[in-house]
């Protein structure tokens, strides 16, 4: 079968179904290519590096009557006219926002297959343009605020004096959203996120930001197809002070929060777009479907009286025509791979795999759009995910019991005190004080220097042997004998104790040279 | 000067230096406290332990020249060249067995110190007589403690015997009858001072001791260390108090709670009771929770590892007990070198329990001159896991054991741990798939993230600079 690539009719695209790679790709699966003469041209892909590749140069009839036409906008109605009968298309066909088209496409005898409709499982990453396409969003929209914001996005420290980091809010957290709190901390901004779905706080912190958790209590916002969906009304309360807050705070904002099928929500009102510093940036990713931000032109870019850039472009994958069409392109390639199971060049469809189905809009006049509903494996069924664990903290006594203690505490200490004889009032002032002493003294402990603490209270325990030296003037030779032993013994204390202690301090050092050659010890 | 002003005189220099003495030894553990100050820490602890024997000297010289001289001089000097001779020569590795070796030696001073008093107490004045007695029984019973209790913990960590807790048919029964039959002893002894009561209470209390420190498993050594070492103390303030010594009781009653607020800070680092620390044997329940983990894990090899750590971005590395039986630190230390040179941040996760003694990591490391800012403590790094490359465990096991906040019938359920396996890739060093020193087996050699780097971690980490030499920048 023949696969014919065409040149975009929409204004302003820049991007085509096919690189040069990607064509060779479709070779080896058995297919002959056609691409429409300066298809690539848009995209830095010349003519002659698909003629390398293995293409064949066409014309667009001659394109359009291929048995299988790869796009990556539905054709105009024109160019629909002309496909082949019984041919296939494949393209970006949004058939749940573009009824019309779908009608269109029922009275043509032709297959229509909506890439942009893969499911969002494991097996069909390989194929979710809508992922390859956030991701190329995510990272322009970094570069767009860039080219927007005055200033660097990394903190540094100069001769001409401190430069703070740009701090960046990205809101919602997708795939673009990933691929712009990625970018935007490899560019050395300080980075947040919010989303409001907390598992997803450990993907924002692998690539670098930190997760603004809305506090309220929701139930789980897992949502069984992958995608977000609408919240709740206390948590959107929440979340609003939550972007209130960073408004006045942050440089540089980037929405990406879209619901499938449904105007964008409004995160930022113009309040808290007014609150923001003269010089941020704004970059809307959901211009196209309403906006995140009020004041939002879609397709534009509008600066505010305040000085706020809002960045509502729509069009933020064309602005990387070669990488948008390189990544669409390997994604069509990996759709014909499962659609081709023979490798054989003969395009099949089995309505029995989900993916299949799914992106399966229109077969010969026959209307299969919309699917049934596909669940997303990925998240495992609620119930069996693991309770967080709660760990019961150790169980204090209670407050009552704890003073009543104390009382009693310190009554005995008064009782003993008060009825001793002579000298024993005294060492036990001296005792007390001592205690309170020895807790105050080590209460801010370096945890390094554990071990050297210890080994010199060991030392300093050693002292004993003053009580020992004592004996040895009662001049009885038992007393003396034991009381030389008890010398000695301490003494080892003592003198290994401190020894020890200067061995091991010395060795801690800031500077991985030391300065200090006896510091040198042998290693055995 | 005639003699009995010159005795007065130097009782009154005596007691002047003892309180200089106390004071230079506080001013010693606060300096200890902070690493600036560390060293001039143990300088003062040293010039106050000068004075304190300079003063006793004096008394004992006043009190009996000639033969008490000689014996006095000569048992320091042996004393004092054993001590330094041991100092010198043992291992960083085998710090916590020396400091419980040390331990014993105050509690066995205590012990003969609360013995002379008994044979000696012709000068006790009448109304005095019972409190002495008493506080001879006390003396003896805390430093037997103390000295039986740092032997056992001497032999557990030295592996001379096994380090599995002792379990005896009614633990705590045990230890709380030997309380009480003390106390009792204690009031029998107060009203006849006869010898034979004097042996039982020190045989009592040398075998509570032994049992006390026998019935605890090996992986709580770290806090028994230092439970013992705030026994020392207690045992050198109960000699104070039989020697009418304020200077004794001041510096025991310092060490004694110092030791116990470390030991505290420990039990909490490890979620565990305080009180069931002090009684003893806990962390008994060990061997019989826990599920058999069982499951597959993924071997990797030291030329593979070396490749992940060249292309990582951040490594911390979390070193264990392993590191120290393997002698590892010197590798590592030069491992962390080279990394850092190529421009790759690393850091050292050091859990609180890590190793046989509280802050033993450091002591390794710093041995090694692996520079002490970037060795952090398990708080200050826990929460960035999840932004490292690669975390390398070298010989530790129950610290990172996910076990403890995942599943809760875990005998480590609660204990706070390094959350290792949030990184992207662990490499976990180790000899073979045996449990650790707790006997709990650990999930995470069986995680996705996790490659097994099976041998001698000192041999592997070396294999590792190697290969890395041979890759270039």
């Amino acid at each position: 079968m023949r696969i014919g690539i065409v040149v975009e009719r929409a204004p302003d695209e820049t991007r085509v179904a096919a690189t040069p790679s990607t064509v060779a790709q479709l070779l080896t699966l058995g297919y002959d290519v056609t691409v429409e003469k300066g298809a690539g041209r848009d995209a830095a892909f010349p003519d002659a590096d698909y003629v390398a590749a293995g293409a064949k140069i066409g014309t667009r009839a001659n394109t359009l009557s291929a048995d299988v036409v790869l796009a990556v906008n539905a054709p105009p109605d024109e160019d629909l006219a002309r496909l082949a009968k019984g041919g296939t298309l494949v393209s970006w066909l949004s058939p749940g926002l573009n009824p019309a088209l779908v009608d269109k496409l029922v009275k043509l005898p032709i297959t229509a297959l909506a890439v942009d409709a893969v499911p969002r499982i494991s097996r069909a990453q390989s194929m979710d343009v809508l992922s390859s396409t956030a991701n190329i969003a995510g990272y322009r929209a970094v570069v767009e605020a860039a080219n927007q914001f005055g200033r660097f996005f990394t903190g540094q420290i100069t001769a001409a004096g401190k430069v703070p980091p740009a701090k960046v809010l990205v809101a919602g957290v997708g795939v673009a959203g990933l691929a712009a709190i990625g970018t935007a901390s490899s560019l050395g901004a300080i980075v947040r996120a919010t989303d409001p779905r907390p598992e997803v706080a450990e993907q924002v912190r692998s690539i670098g930001g930190s997760y603004l958790a809305v506090e309220v209590d929701e139930q789980k916002m897992q949502s069984s197809d992958g995608y977000a969906k609408a919240t709740s009304a206390a948590y959107d309360k929440r979340a609003a002070e939550i972007y209130s807050e960073q408004a006045r705070d942050v440089d540089i904002i980037i929405t990406t929060a879209n619901i499938p099928g449904r105007a964008a929500p409004k995160l930022l009102t113009k309040a808290d777009v007014a609150s923001m510093k003269s010089g941020s940036v704004i970059v809307d990713l959901a211009a196209a479907n309403g906006g995140n931000v009020e004041g939002t032109v879609a397709g534009k870019s509008v600066v505010t009286s305040n000085g706020v850039t809002i960045i509502g472009y729509t069009d933020l994958a064309r602005r990387l025509p070669a990488q948008a069409s390189q990544l669409y392109g390997q994604n069509l390639v990996n759709l014909l791979k499962l659609l081709t199971p023979g490798k054989d060049g003969v395009l099949t469809l089995d309505h029995d795999d989900v993916v299949q189905r799914a992106i399966t809009v229109v077969q010969n006049g026959e209307k299969l759009w919309p699917p049934p509903p596909v669940q997303v494996s990925a998240a495992p069924v609620a119930s069996a995910g693991a309770a967080p664990l709660v760990v019961a903290p150790r169980r204090g006594i209670s407050r009552t019991a704890r003073n009543v203690l104390t009382v009693i505490g310190i009554a005995l200490l008064l009782g003993i005190i008060a009825v001793a004889p002579a000298p024993l009032p005294q060492h036990i002032t001296v005792l007390v004080l001592a205690i309170v002493i020895g807790f105050y003294v080590i209460g801010k402990v370096n945890h390094a220097l554990h071990t050297p603490l210890m080994s010199v209270t060991n030392a300093i325990s050693g002292v004993v042997v003053v009580g020992a030296m004592l004996q040895l003037s009662i001049d009885t030779p038992a007393t003396r004998v034991v009381a030389t032993v008890a010398v000695l013994l301490a003494s080892i204390n003592v003198f290994g104790g401190f020894a020890v202690t200067r061995r091991m301090l010395r060795m801690f050092s800031k500077d991985p040279v030391s300065k200090d050659p006896a510091a040198k010890e042998p290693v055995k | 000067m005639n003699p009995a002003t010159f005795a007065a005189v130097t009782v009154a220099v005596a007691g002047a230096a003892y309180i200089v003495a106390a004071l230079l030894f506080i001013l010693s553990l606060a300096g200890l406290s902070q690493y600036e100050t560390a060293r001039g820490g143990v300088l003062r602890g040293i010039i106050g332990m000068i004075i304190a024997l300079a003063a006793t000297l004096l008394l004992v010289l006043q009190g009996s020249p000639g033969l008490g001289i000689g014996l006095l001089v000569a048992a320091v000097v042996v004393g004092g060249a054993i001590g330094l001779w041991r100092a010198r020569r043992v291992e960083m590795t085998g710090m916590p067995q020396f400091i419980a070796l040390l331990h014993s030696f105050v509690g066995l001073a205590a012990v003969l110190i609360g013995w002379n008093g008994y044979l000696e107490s012709s000068h006790v004045a009448a109304n005095l007589v019972g409190i002495h007695r008493a506080e001879i029984f006390i003396g003896i019973f805390i430093g037997a403690v103390t000295f039986t209790g740092s032997i056992i913990a001497f032999l557990k960590l030295s592996a001379r015997i096994k380090s599995a807790p002792l379990v005896l048919p009614g633990r705590n029964a045990i230890n709380l009858g030997a309380l009480a039959l003390f106390v009792g002893l204690t009031v029998w002894f107060v009203i006849t001072p006869e010898l034979w009561l004097l042996i039982a209470v020190t045989t009592l209390a040398l075998l509570l001791g032994l049992h006390l420190v026998a019935s605890i498993g090996g992986g709580d050594m770290p806090v028994v260390v230092s439970m013992l070492n705030s026994y020392s103390g207690w045992a050198a303030a109960a000699s104070g108090f039989l020697l009418d010594n304020d200077l004794l009781i001041v510096t025991g009653a310092l060490v004694g709670s110092s030791g116990a607020y470390l030991s505290y800070i420990m039990c909490t680092a490890m979620n565990r009771s305080f009180i069931s620390v002090i009684a003893g044997g806990f962390g008994i329940e060990a061997p019989t929770a826990g599920a058999e983990q069982t499951g597959e894990y993924h071997e990797t090899t030291a030329v593979e590892t070396a490749q992940l750590l060249v292309d990582a971005k951040s490594v911390i590395i979390t070193p264990g007990f392993g590191m120290a039986v393997a002698q590892a630190q010197y590798p590592v230390a030069e491992l962390a070198r080279i990394l850092r040179d190529r421009g790759v941040e690393v850091r050292f996760g050091i859990h609180p329990v890590a190793g046989r003694l509280p802050g033993h990591m450091n002591v390794l490391l710093a041995e090694a001159k692996v520079p002490y800012d970037i060795v952090l403590e398990m708080d200050e790094i826990n929460d960035d896991f999840p932004s490292t490359s690669v975390v390398l465990v070298i010989g530790a096991n129950d610290t990172v054991n996910p076990a403890a906040t995942e599943d809760p019938t875990s005998p480590i359920a609660g204990m706070p741990v390094l959350k290792v396996w949030e990184a992207e890739e662990v490499i976990v060093f180790k000899r073979s798939m045996a449990s650790g020193y707790a006997g709990v087996p650990n999930p995470l050699f069986y995680r996705d993230n996790t490659k097994m780097l099976f041998g001698d971690a000192k041999d592997r980490v070396e294999e590792i600079v190697r290969e890395l030499s041979k890759i270039k920048v």
